[in-house]
């Protein structure tokens, strides 16, 4: 919650945009632009006709993967039973107190200083009051004026499809809370039950500036975040399970202007317009928002300094430490493969998983060429990765072995192409090395998959296919010399795929323009 | 409803013992000094180290001394009512385990405070005892655990007796605002035993437990002292764990002892202080013997406060003072002075800017610590149709009117628009008494000042003008808004009742220097 924020939602599905795009990135699967985001790319090109712009700011929830609680020591794992990691604290017994779990607020400064934020050497925690029975204590610990990170600013770059570019936009603060249990609502709705499980679990909340301008931009900030917090650890970012959630704050002005609306024009189909200010809901099933809440003026939460825990004060060595443990970001990430040359599309690809990064830079450090292994990520395996809906790192293929593959590509000892097909015999061995494992050398021996380049073997090959196609023969003497590579084609499928393809080509080449 | 005689009697015996002047000569210097006995005669002055030598001798067992004080319990508690929940079996039972253990074990099996008899404020928890805060809210609620400081006290061997009444959540100065009974002075049973902890005050003044905690956020364990005629003593904030105290408020709250002598509250003192890791607030100082601190009666001859610098609060002995406080006050410092400490007069500008600040804070934090009880996890539910009317009516029904009063002033000090002119400026007042006890502490080893305006006052008599009694709080919040360490003495009588009432004299300390404070009541 944050003053210099306003609080309207517009009324198309903000959420969809992050939903789709998170789990869109979470799969090492090619682009393809999800639906929601064309809708509202089609949304805002409709506004802009319309002469007006969106103003989008975020206020993004992430669940830390501490091992406890952030205020006692319960653990928390997604989906167990109710109310079975609870103790009189998470529970707002009388006589409890919070006691700061120390991994907290490492995990705040290490997302503070990827975000390029000012850490607070001093900050404190403030009590946010309000009456809801998921909320144990009456209030929510949080941070209110003193966040522990502030004034930072996320860079990314935007997809290719969506014309690429990229964007730097502002954070206003990250701050340390505590999150709320669960109601589950009987289907009668005659009653509610509390689940605590997850009252207590640590949150940083970011607040973006208002520095959005169309759902693209909103979802590639959301698609960065979850990036960012899966690079550092702190977080699974899963949406699914509620551990990156995302408020959208929308509010529409015209061109030109520099005010933000503080209310929100709302459009409905065959309405007049009028102006509500909303909470809306995005319900992920009939994929469309609902009103929540209508804001009449801003709720009283009565913050005030939290009593029971002690400043939290931070020294540089302290936070050196941190800075030195952290992994290379995304942002770093994508700099360095596009100075190696690399296609901002093969960047976005590889930088923008961290599995697949560490992949990529792995297979590097065995030696190969960092185009090679990008087409090869991208291309048959990342197509093998769809098709039987894995990730990177649950294949068998090791980096050294695809790095291997590459090598005897490079040396001719197997060819990877033929024209600019992928060779069936390549990726006999790749799909064999991603669905097995094991090494280069041991599955071309143990599958058979040993080279035919013995030219007698080959001849006999071609000849035998040279004589069942008589028709293709005789247009390709004809003058219809394209047909080689259909005679290619045929030995290669002959030999399943273990010719040699130079050998092959000229002999085949010898025995179609002999006579 | 017993004799009336038995209420008598319990007050002559009890005074016959603790006479206001031997009272302040009744500290020993330490644990291993010769038996007390031999210092003074009749009963030792120290009940804990009595018990002990009981034990350690065999004179008697833990269950004979158990049995003892409940059968005080059962004579005396129809008038006092000093307990919310005696928990008669458990401690019969316990006092047998130690009896059994001092038999196969032998001396070793005895803890500091083996056999010792322990009231407990009812708003700490006890993981074995219905614990209520005094509030309807909380009727039948059993904790799943013990306090620190009541952890602490077990561990070194005490018996808890017993839960002992209060003000609804601490909330008063007469424990009048308890949700279940009001409890009597035994000095006069028709006078209030001060509050909030008057419950433990009275039970240790009728002799119902040898030591008691209590909880003080304003004066909450002094003046009940001063009312009740017993040693009260007031820790730094963060000197005892308030995990397990039901939080009143936060940054004021802290656990307090009670006892007949400075020893035996000394002694308790040193079992729950320190740090504790599920306080993070608690204080990681070093905590000493404060019992083996106190200086040894054969010294009283040689001055034994030479060069102790104490400060007379000029401010406490003005208007509004009851004289016969005032006089009380005014020989204890001149005893003090006979003692070879160097008295003077100090003021205090910030001191009545305290009352009102303390009062906006205190609420404001109160607001917020009470929202928990709403009926949805423990305590009474009011069944109800939505959940505003659930909240509604299981808070209405559930809290008292000063808790309501109080946590109404709160959140109207905390809301927006008000924050800045209430609680933000009250604790800019905080900060000035803050200071300004530094700078006096800094001239003066000790400040000194009554407990409370008056002695015991009639039940009913402020039951309806609160701000009659946030007036009698004068003496004590500062100290509270300070942090400090005070103590609080028996240090003579004013007119009242049928032997006259008791005047307590307050000593305040620097951050920690509870040590200081003990030593000084000789």
């Amino acid at each position: 919650m944050n003053a210099g924020l306003f609080f309207t939602t517009l009324h198309r599905p903000p959420l969809a945009r992050f939903t789709t795009r998170a789990e869109s990135a979470q799969a090492t699967e090619p682009k393809a632009a999800p639906q929601s985001i064309q809708m509202a790319t089609k949304e805002a090109a409709q506004l802009k006709m319309q002469g007006f712009e969106a103003v989008i700011g975020i206020e993004t929830h992430v669940q830390l993967s501490t091992v406890t609680k952030a205020f006692c020591s319960c653990p928390y794992n997604y989906g167990s039973q109710p109310n079975s990691t609870i103790c009189p604290t998470c529970m707002g017994h009388p006589g409890t107190l919070p006691v700061l779990n120390e991994k907290v607020v490492e995990c705040a400064v290490k997302l503070g200083l990827a975000l390029n934020c000012e850490i607070s050497m001093t900050s404190k925690f403030d009590r946010k009051q309000y009456f809801y029975p998921d909320l144990p204590k009456g209030y929510q610990i949080s941070q209110f004026d003193i966040p522990i990170a502030k004034k930072g600013y996320i860079d990314l770059d935007l997809p290719m499809e969506f014309g690429g570019g990229h964007k730097k936009f502002g954070i206003t603060r990250v701050h340390m809370e505590e999150d709320a249990g669960k109601l589950l609502h009987s289907d009668s709705g005659s009653y509610s039950q509390v689940d605590l499980n997850r009252a207590g679990v640590p949150l940083l909340e970011i607040v973006s500036e208002p520095d959005m301008r169309t759902g693209i931009e909103a979802a590639e900030y959301g698609a960065e975040l979850q990036r960012i917090v899966r690079y550092l650890g702190v977080s699974n970012g899963n949406m699914q399970e509620g551990s990156l959630r995302c408020d959208v704050n929308v509010s529409v002005r015209p061109f030109g202007q520099s005010e933000f609306g503080t209310k929100i024009l709302l459009h409905k189909e065959g309405q007049a317009d009028q102006i509500v200010q909303e909470t809306r809901l995005w319900d992920e099933s009939s994929q469309k928002t609902f009103t929540m809440r209508k804001k009449e003026g801003l709720a009283d939460y009565r913050y005030f300094p939290e009593p029971d825990l002690p400043e939290v004060v931070l020294n540089n060595d302290y936070i050196d430490e941190i800075h030195k443990s952290m992994p290379e970001l995304p942002e770093a990430k994508r700099r360095r493969y596009e100075n190696m040359g690399l296609s901002m599309q093969d960047v976005l690809f590889l930088a923008n998983d961290d599995n697949v990064a560490r992949f990529f830079d792995s297979t590097l450090e065995h030696g190969s060429d960092a185009k090679l292994a990008a087409n090869w990520i991208m291309g048959d395996i990342a197509a093998y990765l769809k098709n039987e809906k894995l990730t990177i790192d649950e294949i068998k293929l090791s980096p050294l072995e695809l790095s291997e593959l590459i090598a005897s590509i490079k040396n001719g000892t197997i060819s990877g192409k033929i024209g600019k097909e992928a060779s069936p015999y390549f990726v006999l061995i790749l799909v064999e090395l991603i669905a097995n494992g094991g090494t280069v050398k041991a599955v071309i021996e143990e599958k058979d998959l040993v080279q035919i380049a013995d030219p007698a073997a080959i001849e006999a090959m071609v000849d035998k296919v040279i004589a069942d196609n008589p028709k293709q023969l005789e247009q390709y003497r004809a003058g219809k010399t394209k047909l080689q590579g259909f005679f290619a084609g045929q030995v290669m499928k002959a030999s399943k795929g273990k010719a040699n393809p130079v050998l092959l080509n000229k002999i085949l080449g010898e025995k179609l323009n002999a006579n | 409803m017993p004799p009336p005689l038995q209420a008598h009697r319990l007050l002559i015996s009890h005074r016959r013992i603790p006479t206001p002047a031997r009272r302040r000569f009744s500290a020993v210097s330490s644990v291993q000094s010769p038996p007390a006995k031999t210092l003074a005669p009749g009963p030792a002055a120290s009940s804990i180290l009595s018990i002990r030598e009981s034990l350690l001798s065999g004179e008697r067992s833990a269950a004979e001394i158990t049995a003892e004080y409940l059968s005080r319990i059962r004579r005396t508690e129809p008038s006092v009512r000093s307990f919310i929940h005696v928990a008669d079996s458990e401690a019969v039972r316990e006092a047998e385990e130690l009896d059994r253990r001092i038999a196969s074990e032998g001396k070793d099996a005895l803890g500091p405070l083996a056999g010792v008899l322990v009231g407990v404020k009812d708003n700490l928890c006890t993981a074995n005892m219905p614990s209520t805060g005094g509030s309807r809210i909380l009727e039948g609620y059993r904790p799943a655990y013990d306090a620190t400081a009541v952890r602490r006290l077990r561990e070194a061997g005490a018996i808890v007796v017993g839960k002992t009444n209060l003000d609804e959540f601490g909330m008063g100065s007469t424990t009048e605002g308890s949700a279940f009974q009001v409890t009597t002075n035994p000095w006069d049973e028709s006078r209030v035993p001060g509050g909030s902890s008057g419950g433990s005050a009275s039970a240790v003044s009728a002799r119902q437990c040898v030591v008691s905690l209590g909880s003080d956020t304003g004066g909450s364990v002094r003046q009940p002292a001063s009312f009740c005629g017993v040693v009260g003593l007031k820790p730094t904030y963060g000197r005892v764990s308030r995990f397990g105290l039901m939080a009143y408020a936060s940054s004021l709250d802290v656990v307090g002892c009670f006892g007949s002598s400075v020893s035996d509250t000394a002694t308790i003192l040193s079992v729950v202080a320190g740090h504790d890791k599920m306080d993070s607030t608690s204080s990681s100082q070093n905590v000493p013997d404060y019992a083996s601190e106190l200086v040894s009666l054969d010294s009283l001859e040689s001055k034994p406060l030479n060069g102790l610098r104490i400060g007379i609060i000029q401010e406490t002995l003005g208007e509004g003072v009851d004289s016969g406080v005032a006089t009380s006050i005014k020989a204890a410092t001149l005893h003090l002075e006979q003692l070879g400490s160097v008295v003077e007069e100090v003021s205090l500008p910030s001191f009545s800017l305290g009352l009102p600040a303390y009062y906006i804070l205190a609420s404001s934090e109160a607001s917020s610590n009470l929202s928990r009880y709403d009926g949805i996890r423990y305590g009474r539910q009011v069944s109800a149709d939505d959940l505003n009317e659930l909240y509604g009516e299981s808070r209405s029904n559930g809290l008292g009117h000063e808790v309501k009063m109080r946590i109404l002033m709160g959140t109207y000090a905390l809301s927006a628009g008000y924050y800045d002119a209430y609680y933000k400026r009250a604790q800019q007042v905080r900060t000035l008494v803050k200071k300004s006890f530094e700078d006096a502490l800094k001239r003066f080893d000790i400040l000194v000042s009554p407990a409370a305006p008056s002695a015991a006052y009639k039940i009913g008599e402020k039951i309806n003008d609160p701000l009659a009694m946030y007036a009698g709080d004068i003496m004590t919040v500062n100290v509270n808004l300070a942090g400090l360490p005070a103590l609080v003495v028996p240090c003579g009588f004013v007119e009242g009742g049928s032997a006259g009432l008791p005047v307590g004299l307050q000593m305040i300390g620097s951050p920690f220097s509870e040590v200081t404070c003990v030593i000084a009541d000789i």
